[in-house]
């Protein structure tokens, strides 16, 4: 015997939610630990990037890449390990559509180092800013340079599988486990390259108990603003912006089920390219009104759209924000 | 996430570039776009391209299908005009050569490049830019088979107007049902007001009448007026219609059209409708002598019964008991083939233009007004006088282009104002013998014997100021005004401002959309011009169908149009109407839209949005489904669906991001897509 199939776990432009979440599989951790050999999981253990460098080609099987390619060290590291894995696996929002770091592809680059290190919250009176290089008297140093757009994963490399969500779901995660080791030990194959694992057929509404009829909306609430939510009707049919129907099902409608309008996690259903283009487009179906003035009202409801339709998809968009500057520098 | 399938089969594709004579060709360099394609296409699956002069002649066809056969092509593209004037044919060719003519996709390169670009070289790009998201969307297209409708024989027309009576008759003569419904108490239309027709100055009513009551005795016509449509489900071959037949208060059955109701209804009112102010009808009344049908509607708002609860003078009279004052609205539904809109025209409120003082000054009159006035079943019984009632004028303006051709108002020509006019004047020369002027900014005598009725009221003595009115004014600047409307314009012939006292003023009024159009338009599923008028299929090939399969339109609902015209229109509707019919069944474009069932989450965002009324939701199931059969493939709910469950056959996702693709194609870096 050879030894157990490597496993690698990687978090590049993320919060590390993805980790707990994976990690949140209680004693199914067990049984990972018995069908593979951690050999690069920066969150859980110490590991150098020397010694994956220093690994064969291909001799992980598999990588679970989350968060998306913000700075050169993430593009380095997806390169390295797409070489060094024979799966590589998108893993959660950040990886697949950009997610919440994507939003920073709506402004441009000096906008927004402008924010973090000008901005009267900031004691940097000599207006200090990040450099690429800097020369020490023992030698030039050097960080990972800022790239003018977060991409996604694989919009650098070349990816096997998808595992959305934000975080993916604990249990979810653990069937996919699961599924691997079936896969390992010769009981199941791959499913097709491209896949979307741990993610149901429809959408989030599927899964949800609410009331649904017609809908006909007259105006936009923020949940803060209703003093008593409905908990058995739609909550779009209470003026609250829910992303369900456009989200993909995998989740059991956690958040809606908690009055929580879905915030898009799980990313578009399966085959739509473009979330928020599908979610604005079902709004503005729904809304019950013929006049412009009257519909410019109730459009105004809507207080952050590029924040409500692409909070994790917009670095994933067709629109693909600074795409251009990305070629041109 | 790249999800693009590859058809079966590797696609062979023929890229034929049209010249279009000079159409296409004099701005596009089609030979260049023919060898870029071959050449920079090639990997997509392009074998051959070639341009040809007119791809849509018989050899430009035979062209196709020879290529097809002896190469071996499974797709082709074909850029030269819009889709809706060829597709049919250069399907056709791909057919007739043994290929699913869904093969075969158009790249409008005429519409949209060559007649709306001025730089050749940008033209040629888009050119190209066209062709390659052509090619690269015909790779993902797929087998079809169009869907076949039975067609209903009975048809709905709505307005009975002339053109809508014509319709009717051709309809019903050939031995089919006819629906004729009328919004107003009588079918005639605005025909039934005038006094004469121009050029041949036939009595209006003596050529019409015939017609209306041929109508109303024909077997095969079921006339409903005082009646409105209130909804139209369905789609052509079977649209199930909804009609509300407003309460007259008379039992139809039971009523002789005496008219002995009318004579002793003791309340008299001012006539708006028919008789357009000028005049007065009872509170039970006709609108005119020859109506058609000839039962009497009660008007509620003015009869004494309804407002103090006594009266029924018109009930204690009738003989047959045909008065009803409880008679209710009756909803009735019809199921029919094919409809007919020939909902007419309004007229521009003259009112709109203040400086010509309608409303004012009593004797500026509107044409309608006139035609009333100069009606020997007017209230004057054709004598033409002052709004006193009985001084006849001795000098008579009369001003063409009220509220047409006039940018504050409606830029087109409402086409029968200059006719009208000279009409107007020959009308005023034969009775008064009074002094008339005609202010015009054009004339239009453009149709048969209509210039020749010009030079017959030139040779009568009529005065043709040229120039645009720009005031009517009883204020006086001398003697000779006193007590008169001063017309002042501007002669643009002679070069000076003229001020010329007269009478009487006849204001030639526009022709306007029905207030009601965009709702009517909307009901029918069909659209509206930005000025309101009905949307032909083509304007000139099709002018009488819509883009909605089975609803055809005719008349002045369609645009400012002329007797001769109108009923022109009604006739070719109705043959449009009866072609259908006699094919029995209708071949429809097989594009659709469906529902995933697995994708479904039972969301309903699209459940209230389908014109065509085609969704239903399956409860056991909690998904969304799509009638076939209603389905008209218009794509509103595929967008609406934030799942992506809805799919449009002919324009899945592939397709259209495809083609997209190829129209964002580089040309200055050539890169394969």
């Amino acid at each position: 015997m050879t030894g157990k199939p490597k496993f690698a776990m990687y978090w590049a432009a993320s919060c590390g939610g993805c980790e707990i979440a994976t990690l949140n599989m209680h004693e199914k951790i067990l049984d990972f630990d018995a069908n593979f050999k951690v050999v690069f999981w920066p969150v859980a253990m110490d590991a150098k990037y020397k010694d994956v460098e220093a690994m064969e080609d291909g001799e992980i099987l598999v990588t679970l890449f989350n968060g998306g390619i913000r700075n050169s060290e993430n593009e380095h590291i997806a390169k390295l390990l797409r070489k060094k894995s024979q799966i590589l696996v998108s893993f959660g929002s950040c990886a697949i559509e950009g997610g919440i770091p994507g939003l920073a592809n709506l402004t441009e680059m000096h906008h927004f180092f402008d924010t973090v290190y000008t901005t009267v919250s900031t004691d940097n009176t000599n207006n200090h800013r990040p450099q690429v290089e800097y020369d020490m008297p023992e030698g030039k140093i050097t960080i990972p340079e800022f790239k003018p757009v977060l991409q996604t994963l694989d919009q650098v490399v070349d990816v096997d599988y998808y595992m959305p969500g934000c975080p993916p779901e604990t249990h979810q995660i653990a069937a996919v486990i699961d599924v691997l080791i079936s896969v390992v030990k010769g009981e199941a194959v791959l499913p097709p390259k491209g896949s979307f694992l741990g993610v149901g057929n429809s959408t989030v509404c599927d899964e949800c108990g609410r009331t649904r009829n017609l809908k006909k909306i007259t105006e936009f609430k923020r949940i803060q603003d209703i003093k008593k939510i409905d908990p058995d009707l739609c909550l779009i049919e209470q003026g609250i912006l829910c992303n369900g129907p456009a989200t993909a099902s995998g989740c059991e409608s956690k958040c809606p089920s908690v009055n929580a309008p879905c915030a898009g996690c799980y990313g578009p259903a399966i085959g739509v390219k473009d979330f928020g283009a599908r979610m604005i487009t079902a709004i503005a179906s729904v809304i019950d009104a013929e006049d412009p003035d009257e519909i410019e009202r109730i459009m105004d409801g809507i207080i952050d759209p590029a924040g409500t339709f692409y909070r994790f998809g917009l670095a994933n968009s067709m629109m693909r924000t600074g795409k251009a500057s990305w070629n041109g520098k | 996430m790249a999800n693009s399938k590859t058809p079966s089969g590797k696609p062979r594709i023929g890229v034929y570039v049209c010249h279009c004579g000079t159409n296409i060709a004099g701005v596009v360099d089609v030979e260049d776009v023919a060898n870029w394609s071959a050449e920079e296409l090639k990997d997509i699956g392009v074998v051959l391209s070639r341009d040809n002069k007119f791809m849509c002649s018989s050899q430009g066809q035979e062209l196709i299908e020879s290529d097809i056969k002896e190469f071996g092509l499974n797709r082709v593209v074909v850029a030269a005009c819009s889709p809706h004037l060829h597709e049919k044919t250069f399907r056709g060719a791909c057919e007739r050569a043994g290929m699913n003519p869904f093969f075969c996709e158009m790249a409008s390169i005429r519409e949209q490049v060559s007649w709306v670009t001025k730089d050749k070289k940008k033209a040629t790009e888009k050119s190209k830019s066209m062709v390659a998201g052509a090619v690269n969307r015909v790779v993902y297209h797929e087998a079809l088979e169009p869907i076949k409708v039975p067609i209903n024989p009975t048809t709905l027309i709505v307005g009975g107007g002339i053109a809508g009576i014509q319709a009717a008759l051709e309809i019903a003569n050939t031995g089919h049902e006819v629906y004729l419904v009328e919004r107003e108490p009588s079918i005639g239309g605005h025909m039934a007001q005038f006094d004469k027709t121009f050029p041949t100055l036939d009595c209006s009513a003596c050529i019409l009448t015939p017609r209306m009551s041929e109508v109303g005795m024909h077997p095969n016509i079921n006339l409903l007026t005082w009646s409105e449509v209130e909804n139209v489900d369905g789609f052509v071959g079977n649209f199930d219609v909804t009609i509300r037949k407003k309460s007259r208060c008379v039992i139809e059955e039971d009523c002789t059209g005496c008219g002995i109701c009318v004579q002793k209804c003791p309340i008299t009112v001012i006539d708006d409708e028919f008789g357009v102010g000028i005049g007065t009808r009872k509170a039970i009344y006709t609108p005119f002598d020859q109506a058609i049908p000839n039962y009497p509607v009660l008007d509620k708002e003015n009869c004494t019964y309804f407002i103090k609860g006594t009266c029924r003078a018109c009930e204690k009279f009738c003989a047959t008991n045909a008065i009803d004052f409880e008679q209710q609205d009756e909803i009735i539904n019809v199921t029919v083939g094919n409809i007919i809109l020939a909902t007419g025209y309004d007229l521009f409120d003259a009112r709109k233009m203040p400086n010509y003082g309608y409303g004012r000054y009593p004797n500026v009159f509107t044409s309608m007004e006139f035609e009333r006035l100069c009606n020997a079943a007017g209230p004057t019984n054709g004598e033409i006088v002052l709004r006193d009632g009985v001084t006849a004028p001795k000098s008579v303006a009369i001003v063409h282009c009220v509220g047409s051709r006039d940018k504050n108002h409606n830029n087109y020509c409402s086409a029968i104002c200059c006719m009208q006019s000279l009409k107007f004047a020959h009308i005023v020369y034969e009775r008064t013998g009074a002094e008339i002027h005609n202010f015009y900014i054009d004339i239009r005598t453009t149709a048969k014997n209509y210039d020749e009725f010009y030079q017959r009221v030139l040779d009568e003595g009529t005065l043709f100021v040229r120039g645009k009115v720009a005031e009517i004014t009883d204020v006086p600047q001398n003697e000779a005004e006193e007590g008169k409307l001063i017309v002042q314009a501007e002669d643009t012939l002679a070069g000076l401002q003229r001020r010329i006292p007269v009478d009487m003023v006849i204001l030639s009024v526009g022709l306007e959309p029905k207030g009601d159009s965009d709702e009517v338009a909307h009901q029918f599923g069909i659209s509206c011009s930005s000025n309101g008028w009905f949307t032909e299929k083509h304007p000139k090939l099709d002018p009488v169908s819509t883009m909605t399969e089975g609803i055809f339109i005719a008349g002045c609902a369609t645009g400012p149009k002329d007797i001769p015209a109108s009923v022109s229109q009604g006739s070719a509707a109705a043959a449009r109407v009866i072609s259908y019919i006699e094919m029995g069944e209708l071949e429809l474009e097989p594009v659709r839209a469906s529902v995933i069932e697995e994708i479904c989450s039972g969301c309903k965002i699209c459940n209230d949005l389908c014109p065509y009324n085609a969704i239903i939701f399956i409860e056991d199931k909690q998904v969304t489904e799509i009638n076939e059969a209603l389905c008209q493939g218009c794509g509103t709910c595929v967008a609406a669906c934030p799942a992506g469950a809805i799919v449009g056959t002919g324009f899945s996702n592939e397709q259209i991001l495809a083609q997209i693709e190829g129209l964002m194609m580089d040309f200055s870096v050539p890169e394969v897509v």
